[in-house]
C-alpha cells in the first residue's frame, strides 16, 4: 500500500510544487483572520461572507459598465480597473453583511445565527438575480468559483511565479496587520467593553477584521476556489484551539495546520482515490479533486487534534488515565506491604485498604513495574519490599497519613472511615512539597488521628 | 476487600428524602466538591450556605444527574433518582433559561406537569387549572398571561417556584431562588417553604444572604468545596463554622484537589 | 401581601385572552392542512408527462454559486409576446401546469420549514439548514459511488441517493454536537468546521464519481443543488409526504419540543430523554432540508428554515402561534416568490422566493406587532409624551398651588392663573427647550393657551388634567409610603412611572385602599390630598 502510494508520489512534478505552494499561501492568509472570527464566535460569518461578496461584485460590475456606456471611462481604464471596482464591490458588501448583521441582532433582537442567516440568504438571492437578469454577460464559471483557477494558473512559468506573490503579499499584510494590532484584536476579542473604555473601539476592531477577511476572501476565491477558502479559515484555527490555550501559540499552530493540509491534501488527492477505486476496478480513477482533498485533510488534522492533543486530547487522556491508573494501583500495594510488615513489627490497629475497582490488570501491570524497579520481591508466592522499596512505601504511607491529619484537624464532620478513604484517594497527588507543606502546618506530626505512627520524610519509621 | 463503606447515622437514614454518599464531583478539571456525604432531615427547610465558587449549585446539579459525578452515590427515599424523579421538584437558577423565550407565565408552569401528562398527550383543561393554582399560590395568577420576558426578577423566580410546586413533589432542590428578587418575592417564597414544610416536604436551599437563615431556616449545610458541617442552625450555624466555611484556609485542600482533578484520578 | 396586590393594580389586564384564541389557531392549522392536502391532490391529478424538461446542466450549482448562463427557465412559452397583465392573470390562475407544480412545491416547503425551522431557531441552531445542507453532498455521491461498485453502470437510483443524503446530513448535524460536547469547539465553530469538511469530501467524491464513466454521474450535481424552476411532480409529491410527516411529528411532539428549546437542563431533570427529542428534531430538519435540497437547492431550503421563524417571532409571544404563523409565512412567501417568476423569463424562482423572504423579513421586523421595531417606538414616544404631559401639569399646579385658598382646592380656579416659563425650568430643572417643546405640544391639545409675554395657563380642560394629575401622583406617594417596607422599586420594572399609568379603577381601589388613613379621600368630591413632601425637594 505505501509502496503504491509512493509511486503514485512519484509522478510529483513542479506544476504539484507550485499547486500545493499557492494552496498553502492562500490557506495561511485565510487562517489569520479566521483565529479571531473562531474566538468572537462569528465562524459562520466566513461562509455568509462567501455568498454576499457576490452581489457587491455583480453591483460593482454594473456600475462599472454604466460608467463605462455614459462615457466617463473608457474601455482600457476600465479593463485595467476592472479588477479593482470588483474588489471594492466585494469588500463593500462584506462589510454590508457584517453591519446589516449586527444591526438586526441588536435592533431586532433576533439571535445572532438566526440574524446572519437571514442577512445572507437575503443578500445573495439579491445578487443572484442581478446576475441573471442584468449580468448574464459576465463570464463566472461555478467550477472556477468553487474550485479556483489554480491548475490553470500553474501550467503557465510566469503566471505561477506571479500569483504566487501575489497570494505572499497578501498574506503577509495579513501577518503584518494581526502583529500590529495583536493586543488590541486580543482585548477586543476578550472583552470588547473594556477595550472600548480603555479607548480602543471594539466596533472598529471587528469592521476591520470582516474588512480583511471580505478582501483575503476575495482574493483567495479566484486563485483556490471558495471550498478550501471556508475551509481554511476555521478548521485550522479549531484545530490549533484544541491544542493550546495561548493567542500566539493558536495563531501560529494554525497556519501550520493550514500549510500543512494542503501538502497532505494535494498528495492525499494524488494517492488515495487510486489506491482504493483502482483496485474495485475502476482503473480511469486516478486522482480527486485537490480543493476539497485539503478541505478533508484540514478535517483529518482537525480529528488527530481531538484524539491526541497533549493536554485536550481523547486518547492522551485516556492514555494518561491508564499510566495514572497504574501509578495508583502500585503506590496501593507499596502502602499495603508497608502496612503489613508494620502490623508484624508493631501491633496497630489495622487500616483497610480497597482497590478503588482497579481491574486485574492494572494491578498485575502496576506490580511487573515495581519488580522490574526493584521495589519488591516475590517469595514463596507474596510480595515483600526490598530496601529502596520500604523507602518509597514509607513516602506514600507518609502522605496518606499526614493528609488524614490535615483533614481531620480541618473537617470535623467527616467520619473516621470517611476520612481514610478521602486519604486513600488524595495520597496519590501529595509529593513532597505538599508533604513538607503539611508537616509545617501540623507542626510535624508523630502520629495520624488513628493513632499510628507516620513515616519520616525519608522513609524511616517516626519523624 | 473494603469494610462496608456506609457510616451508620442514626435512625432516619433510611428514610431520608435525600442521602448524598462520597460525592465527588469535578468540571472542568477543577474539583468542585469533596466526598461530600450528608442526609438530609425529612420535613425541614435547609439553607445550603457557602461562598462563591464552593460548589452549591454543583451539589444540587449533581444530585439530579445533570453533571457527571466522579464518584459517590445519591439516593431520594432510598432510591436512585431516576426511579422517584416524580418526588423531586427542582428549582434552577433564573439564568438558566432565556427568558426571551415566546411563551407566558402560565404556560412556564406547565412544563412542570408536561411529565405527568406524557409522551404525545395535549394539555388539557385540568391541567391548565392545576398551573394557574400553582400560579396563585405563588401570587403571580394576574401574570399568567404575560410574556416572561415582560416580568420582573422576582416574578421570573416566582414563575419557576410555580413550575416546581405543580409537580406536587416531596423534596425541592431550590437553586438561589431569593437572587436578585425584591423583598414581595423574598417574602412570598418564605411564605411558601414554610408552607412546605407544614405539608411535610423537605426543601433545600441554595442560599447566599447569611443574615436571614436563621429566621428562614431549620437546617443549615455549610459547604467549601467539602461539607464543613449541617445540622440544626442553633448547633451549627456558629462563627466558628462560618469562619471555617468563608475563611478560605484550607489552600493546600484546594492545592491537592487540583492537582488530583488535573492527574486525573478524582 | 401588599406586594401581590400592587402588581394587580399595575396590570389591569388579567386573563382573557386565552380562550378566543384557540377557534383562530385551528383554523390556521386548518388552513394550511387544507393546502398541503390539495398540493397532493392536484399534483397527482395531473398527467406527470405535461412537462417534464430535461434539467440543464448549466442550471449546476446556480443555487449555491453563481451561474452566468440563464437556465432554459420555465416556460410561459406558449405565450412569449404576451403583455405584463396577462402574464400576471396567467400566473395567478395557475393557468400553467407548470407554474402549478412549482408553486406547490415550494408552497408546502415553506409550509413545512417554516415549522420545523422555529424550533430550530427557538434552539439557537438557525443555521443547521446550512450545515446539514452542505454535508448533504458526500452522503448522496457515496450512495451513487456504492451503487457503481455494487452493479457498474447502473442507473441512479433516487431513494439511494436521497437516504445517503439524509444520512449524511444526520451525521453532520451528530458531529457538530459531538465536536460542542466533546471538544472545546464551540457551536458556531463546530457548524462551520462540519460544513466546510464534509463539503470538501463532498466535492472529492462527486471528483471521483465524474471519473467513472458511465456516465450517470453527469446529472448528479444538479441532482444534488435542484433549482425550484425545475421542479417535477415527483418532487412536489415528495415534499408533501415529508411535510406531512415533519408536521405530524411537530404536531404530537409540540409540548416535548417546546420545552427542550425553552429549558434543556429542567427537561432532563425531569426525565425526559433529551438526546433521543434532540436527534428526533434533528432528523426532522434534515428530512425537510435533504427533501428540499434535490427540488428546491440549497439556499432556498436555508432561507425558508430561517426567514418565515425569525419574521413570525416579531408579531407573536406565544410559541403555538408563532409556530403557525412561520409556517403561514413560509407558505405566503414561496406563493409571492413563485409569482413573478413564472411572469418573467428570466427571473429565477429560487432566489426570487429568497428575496420576498427577506423583505417579509423586513417588514415584519419594522411592523411586527409584538417586537417590530416601529410599534416599539411609537410606544415607547407615546409614553414618553404622555410622561412629559403629566409632569409638565403637574408642575403647573404646584405652582399655582400656593396661591389658591387653603380650604379645599378646587379645579375651577385653577384655570387662567399665568405662570412664567422661567418658573416652569426652574421648577423641574428641565432644560428650557424641552420645557418649550411640552408646553407647545399641550397647547397643541388644547390644555394650555400662551398667555402674554412668556406667561402659560392653564385652560379649563387642562386644569381638570392637572389637577388629576397632581392628585395621581400625590396618591400614588402615599400609596408607596404607606406600604414603603415592600420594596416597591422592584416589583415592576415601570414601578417608578407607575403613577402615569394608573387606569380610573386602579385609582378609585388606591383611593378606598387610603381612604383608612386620610379619610379627606372618601368624601364623594375627589379632593386633593396633601404632599406627603415638602415640595420644592421634588425630583422629577
Amino acid at each position: 500500500m505505501i509502496g503504491e502510494a509512493a509511486r503514485l508520489l512519484s509522478d510529483w512534478s513542479t506544476v504539484d510544487t507550485w499547486i500545493v505552494l499557492i494552496a498553502a499561501l492562500a490557506a495561511m492568509a485565510c487562517a489569520l483572520p479566521g483565529v479571531y472570527l473562531l474566538l468572537r464566535r462569528q465562524s459562520m460569518l466566513g461562509d455568509a461572507l462567501s455568498h454576499t461578496v457576490l452581489p457587491g461584485i455583480v453591483l460593482a460590475f454594473l456600475a462599472s459598465q454604466s460608467l463605462r456606456s455614459v462615457g466617463w471611462l473608457d474601455s482600457r481604464t476600465l479593463h485595467a480597473a476592472q479588477h479593482a471596482i470588483l474588489f471594492g464591490g466585494a469588500l463593500i458588501s462584506g462589510l454590508l453583511t457584517a453591519l446589516l448583521t449586527q444591526w438586526v441582532q441588536r435592533r431586532g433582537r433576533v439571535e445572532a445565527s438566526a440574524a446572519l442567516g437571514v442577512v445572507y440568504t437575503s443578500l445573495f438571492a439579491l445578487g443572484l438575480l442581478l446576475l441573471r437578469l442584468w449580468a448574464d454577460n459576465v463570464h463566472i464559471d461555478p467550477d472556477c468559483v468553487l474550485f479556483g483557477a489554480v491548475e490553470n494558473i500553474v501550467i503557465s512559468a510566469e503566471q505561477r511565479a506571479s500569483v504566487a506573490w501575489f497570494t505572499a503579499t497578501v498574506l503577509g499584510l495579513n501577518l503584518l496587520l494581526m502583529l500590529l494590532f495583536y493586543k488590541e484584536l486580543r482585548i477586543s476579542t476578550f472583552d470588547p467593553a473594556l477595550a472600548t473604555s480603555l479607548g480602543i473601539p471594539a466596533q472598529w476592531m471587528q469592521l476591520g477584521l470582516v474588512a480583511v477577511t471580505a478582501a483575503t476572501l476575495v482574493t483567495a476565491f479566484e486563485i483556490v476556489g471558495s471550498i478550501l477558502v471556508v475551509a481554511m479559515l476555521i478548521v485550522p484555527a479549531a484545530t490549533a484551539r484544541l491544542c493550546t490555550d495561548r493567542l500566539g501559540t493558536m495563531i501560529a499552530m494554525s497556519l501550520a495546520v493550514a500549510a500543512a493540509s494542503a501538502v497532505l491534501g494535494h498528495a492525499a488527492a494524488l494517492t488515495l482515490p487510486a489506491l482504493i477505486f483502482q483496485p474495485l476496478g475502476f482503473d480511469e480513477v486516478r486522482d480527486a479533486n485537490t480543493a476539497g482533498m485539503m478541505a478533508v485533510a484540514a478535517g483529518g488534522l482537525l480529528v488527530l487534534a481531538a484524539l491526541l492533543s497533549p493536554r485536550y486530547g481523547w486518547i492522551s487522556r485516556a492514555l494518561h488515565q491508564m499510566r495514572l491508573s497504574i501509578r495508583i494501583a502500585a503506590e496501593d500495594l507499596l502502602g499495603r506491604l508497608y502496612r503489613q510488615a508494620e502490623e508484624q513489627s508493631r501491633p496497630q490497629e489495622a487500616e483497610v485498604i480497597d482497590h478503588l475497582g482497579q481491574p486485574l490488570l492494572i494491578r498485575w501491570l502496576a506490580a511487573q513495574g515495581l519488580k522490574r524497579k526493584g521495589y519488591v520481591r516475590r517469595v514463596q508466592g507474596h510480595w515483600l519490599l526490598t530496601d529502596r522499596g520500604h523507602q518509597a512505601a514509607a513516602r506514600v504511607v507518609r502522605a496518606h497519613r499526614l493528609w488524614e491529619s490535615y483533614l481531620a484537624a480541618h473537617q470535623q464532620e467527616l467520619p473516621d472511615d470517611q476520612l481514610h478513604f478521602s486519604a486513600h484517594r488524595a495520597e496519590h497527588f501529595i509529593d513532597r512539597n505538599l508533604q513538607a507543606e503539611l508537616a509545617k502546618e501540623l507542626q510535624r506530626p508523630a502520629q495520624d488521628p488513628h493513632g499510628r505512627d507516620i513515616p519520616g520524610e525519608n522513609g524511616n519509621g517516626g519523624s | 476487600m473494603s469494610e462496608p463503606t456506609r457510616p451508620a447515622t442514626g435512625e432516619h437514614s433510611a428514610i431520608s428524602p435525600l442521602s448524598i454518599h462520597d460525592l465527588t464531583v469535578a468540571y472542568h478539571r477543577r474539583p468542585v466538591l469533596w466526598d461530600i456525604d450528608y442526609d438530609a432531615p425529612a420535613g425541614k427547610l435547609v439553607a445550603i450556605v457557602g461562598p462563591n465558587g464552593s460548589g452549591k449549585t454543583t451539589l444540587i446539579k449533581a444530585c439530579l444527574e445533570l453533571v457527571p459525578r466522579a464518584s459517590g452515590e445519591v439516593r431520594f427515599f432510598g432510591q436512585p433518582y431516576r426511579q422517584v424523579r416524580h418526588r423531586v421538584g427542582y428549582v434552577p437558577q433564573r439564568e438558566s433559561v432565556d427568558w426571551e423565550f415566546p411563551i407566558n407565565a402560565l404556560q412556564v408552569v406547565e412544563m412542570g406537569l408536561y411529565r405527568q401528562i406524557g409522551w404525545f398527550r395535549r394539555i388539557r383543561k385540568q391541567h391548565r387549572e392545576q398551573a394557574m393554582e400553582a400560579l396563585k399560590r405563588v401570587g403571580m395568577a394576574e401574570f399568567a398571561t404575560r410574556q416572561i420576558s415582560q416580568l420582573s426578577g422576582g416574578q421570573q423566580q416566582r414563575v419557576f417556584l410555580a413550575r416546581a410546586l405543580v409537580q406536587d413533589a416531596d423534596i425541592y432542590l431550590m437553586d438561589e431562588p431569593f437572587v436578585g428578587v425584591d423583598a414581595a418575592t423574598e417574602r412570598a417564597i418564605v411564605q411558601l417553604l414554610r408552607e412546605l414544610r407544614a405539608r411535610g416536604k423537605t426543601a433545600l436551599v441554595v442560599h447566599h444572604d447569611l443574615q436571614t437563615v436563621p429566621e428562614y431556616f431549620d437546617h443549615v449545610l455549610l459547604l467549601n468545596m467539602r461539607l464543613v458541617a449541617q445540622g440544626p442552625v442553633s448547633e451549627v450555624f456558629t462563627e466558628e463554622n462560618l469562619r471555617r466555611t468563608y475563611g478560605g484556609k484550607l489552600a493546600l485542600l484546594d492545592r491537592v484537589g487540583q492537582k488530583m482533578v488535573q492527574g486525573g484520578g478524582a | 401581601m401588599s406586594g401581590r396586590r400592587v402588581g394587580c393594580l399595575s396590570h389591569g389586564a388579567g386573563v382573557h385572552t386565552r380562550t378566543m384564541q384557540r377557534p383562530r389557531l385551528l383554523a390556521l392549522a386548518a388552513v394550511l392542512a387544507v393546502i398541503i392536502g390539495g398540493a397532493l391532490l392536484v399534483v397527482l391529478s395531473q398527467p406527470t408527462t405535461a412537462w417534464a424538461g430535461p434539467r440543464s446542466a448549466s442550471a449546476l450549482l446556480a443555487q449555491v454559486e453563481p451561474v452566468p448562463a440563464a437556465a432554459p427557465h420555465m416556460p410561459p412559452a406558449a405565450v412569449p409576446t404576451a403583455t405584463l397583465w396577462q402574464r400576471f392573470v396567467r400566473a395567478i390562475t395557475l393557468r400553467d401546469y407548470h407554474t402549478r407544480v412549482v408553486l406547490l412545491g415550494t408552497l408546502v416547503l415553506g409550509i413545512a420549514s417554516g415549522v420545523v425551522g422555529t424550533f430550530m431557531l427557538l434552539r439557537k441552531r438557525a443555521l443547521i439548514g446550512d450545515v446539514v445542507g452542505h454535508a448533504a453532498l458526500p452522503g448522496v455521491c457515496l450512495a451513487f459511488l456504492l451503487q457503481q461498485i455494487w452493479q457498474p453502470g447502473s442507473e441512479r437510483s433516487l431513494p439511494m441517493l436521497i437516504a445517503g443524503a439524509w444520512l449524511a446530513a444526520l451525521a453532520g448535524a451528530g458531529c457538530t454536537v459531538a465536536l460542542r460536547r466533546w471538544t472545546r469547539i464551540r457551536d458556531d465553530a463546530a457548524q462551520a468546521v462540519v460544513l466546510s469538511v464534509f463539503f470538501g469530501a463532498g466535492v472529492v467524491l462527486l471528483s471521483i464519481a465524474q471519473r467513472i464513466p458511465t456516465g450517470s454521474a453527469a446529472g448528479l450535481q444538479n441532482w444534488i443543488y435542484g433549482q425550484a424552476g425545475l421542479m417535477l411532480a415527483s418532487d412536489v409529491e415528495l415534499i408533501t409526504a415529508a411535510a406531512i410527516l415533519g408536521l405530524v411529528s411537530c404536531g404530537l411532539l409540540f409540548k416535548e419540543f417546546s420545552l427542550l428549546a425553552f429549558d434543556e437542563k429542567f427537561a432532563a431533570a425531569q426525565g425526559w430523554p433529551v438526546l433521543l427529542l434532540d436527534l428526533l428534531l434533528m432528523g426532522l430538519v434534515v428530512m425537510v432540508a435533504v427533501i428540499g435540497l434535490q427540488a428546491v437547492g440549497l439556499l432556498l431550503v436555508v432561507a425558508l428554515l430561517i426567514l418565515p421563524p425569525a419574521a413570525a417571532r416579531f408579531w407573536t409571544d406565544h410559541l403555538l402561534r408563532m409556530t403557525l404563523l412561520a409556517g403561514a409565512i413560509g407558505g405566503v412567501t414561496a406563493f409571492l416568490g413563485v409569482l413573478p417568476s413564472a411572469m418573467l423569463a428570466r427571473w429565477a424562482t429560487g432566489p426570487s422566493i429568497v428575496l420576498v423572504g427577506g423583505m417579509v423579513f423586513g417588514f415584519s421586523l419594522l411592523f411586527g406587532t409584538q417586537r417590530g421595531l416601529l410599534p416599539r417606538y411609537w410606544l415607547q414616544r407615546e409614553v414618553r409624551r404622555r410622561v412629559g404631559r403629566a409632569d409638565l401639569l403637574r408642575a403647573m399646579y404646584e405652582l399655582i398651588e400656593p396661591a389658591l385658598p387653603d380650604d379645599a382646592p378646587q379645579v375651577t380656579s385653577l384655570a387662567g392663573v399665568p405662570v412664567r416659563r422661567g418658573q416652569l425650568v426652574q421648577k423641574r430643572s428641565w432644560k428650557a427647550r424641552r420645557v418649550g417643546r411640552l408646553i407647545a405640544e399641550a397647547q397643541r391639545r388644547g390644555l394650555i393657551d400662551a398667555g402674554p409675554a412668556d406667561q402659560v395657563r392653564l385652560t379649563a380642560e387642562g386644569a381638570e388634567a392637572a389637577f388629576q394629575a397632581a392628585r395621581q401622583h400625590r396618591l400614588w406617594e402615599l400609596f408607596l409610603m404607606q406600604a414603603a417596607d415592600v420594596g416597591l422599586t422592584q416589583v415592576d420594572r415601570s414601578a417608578d412611572r407607575i403613577e402615569h399609568f394608573l387606569e380610573p379603577d386602579e385609582i378609585d381601589e388606591l383611593e378606598r385602599r387610603l381612604a383608612r388613613q386620610y379619610p379627606e379621600l372618601a368624601q364623594p368630591e375627589p379632593t386633593m390630598p396633601q404632599s406627603p413632601h415638602a415640595l420644592p425637594e421634588e425630583k422629577s
